[in-house]
């Protein structure tokens, strides 16, 4: 099945998931800046992770034919201490040219704090100033709605904000709505128990206008599964969903969202 | 478009098992010992939702379990969430 993994950890995962991924069709995998499980102790710790996303890990994905980019960005699990997060930033304009990066991400909130809140807008800012695309992400479980709404409220303030180069990520039943209908792009990870299962998906997939809707996995250190979006593609089949609304929203929404990313090409 | 049928065949086995689990979850919680916190409140006041007459369950459940406050918090305790708000 043709595919793009949008949003996956690959830095967490085995060269053997890059296999796996290869033998189920994946055509280019993207990878947003994360949280390492634990709080890193000096900002010059993340030059080094920006250095995997950049150069290595886009090494390991061609040795199975994945093209592979990255976004940039301190993770909102880190921010709260806001001036470590503003020594991590000042890292990040050094490795905003090469070659793979897509934009600034994964931004955004995860207890809604007001530090968190403020990097989040620093993010925003470095993005409009660079003209990037930006990968939001929202909290988990009982914070999500409320951080949701926060950052929406917040990114009305930038009126200078392509919105069609905006997308905000693990959307569920209650966060879609108010994503699309303010004119941004809404990810929805695949991710076990706490975000959305594959028939969950497909229910907003049939319920909403699916034009700037994608699927990811997520996939990271914790218990998570790399092949999540083909696996979804599948439960599509099983719905009734055609080969070509399968494709539509696996492979050709992601692309025409990251092909507004200079740095995006399809081998 | 599959009919009802077609979601039942592909989905009932599945339902049902998880609401078997939901209900062995809380005679399992009830027949041990100490105090429930605010999670086990926060499961059963979602569950009446699920027969509530709406197009739009999951989302209710959802929207029961999210913090219902507004304004940014000054500082954030614990990095992790709980899946309920606290009170």
């Amino acid at each position: 099945m043709k595919y793009i993994e949008p949003h996956a950890h690959m830095v967490s995962r085995t060269t053997d998931d890059y296999e796996k991924l290869a033998l189920a069709g994946c055509q280019a995998i993207c990878e947003p800046a994360f949280w390492a499980g634990f709080d890193r102790s000096s900002p010059e710790g993340f030059r080094d992770y920006y250095r995997q996303l950049t150069d290595y890990e886009p090494k390991r994905a061609a040795k199975f034919g994945i093209p592979h980019f990255c976004w940039l960005c301190i993770n909102p699990k880190e921010a709260e201490d806001a001036g470590f997060a503003r020594e991590v930033m000042a890292l990040i304009p050094e490795f905003l040219d090469q070659p793979t990066v897509l934009g600034i991400g994964e931004i955004g909130l995860n207890k809604n704090t007001r530090s968190e809140l403020a990097i989040f807008e620093e993010h925003v800012q470095l993005a409009l100033d660079r003209d990037l695309a930006i990968l939001i992400h929202t909290p988990h479980l009982e914070d999500k709605l409320k951080g949701t709404r926060l950052m929406l409220d917040s990114l009305a303030n930038f009126p200078g904000l392509d919105r069609d180069r905006v997308i905000i990520d693990h959307v569920e039943e209650h966060t879609v709505d108010l994503v699309l209908d303010a004119g941004f792009w809404a990810g929805m990870t695949l991710y076990p128990e706490s975000k959305c299962t594959p028939s969950r998906a497909i229910d907003i997939l049939e319920t909403h206008e699916g034009a700037r809707l994608w699927l990811n996995s997520a996939c990271d250190w914790g218990v998570s599964d790399p092949l999540a979006v083909v696996k979804c593609g599948f439960e599509m089949k099983k719905r009734q969903h055609s080969p070509g609304q399968i494709e539509q929203v696996l492979f050709e929404n992601p692309k025409r969202f990251l092909s507004q990313c200079p740095n995006f090409r399809l081998g | 478009m599959p009919t009802k049928k077609d979601i039942l065949d592909l989905h009932f086995m599945d339902a049902r098992c998880k609401l078997i689990d939901l209900a062995a979850f809380l005679d399992r919680v009830e027949r041990h010992p100490g105090e429930a916190d605010f999670r086990l409140e926060a499961l059963r006041q979602a569950i009446p939702l699920l027969l509530a007459d709406r197009p739009d369950r999951a989302r209710a459940v959802l929207e029961s379990l999210s913090d219902p406050s507004s304004e940014p918090a000054e500082k954030a305790s614990i990095q992790f969430a709980y899946g309920a708000p606290q009170a």
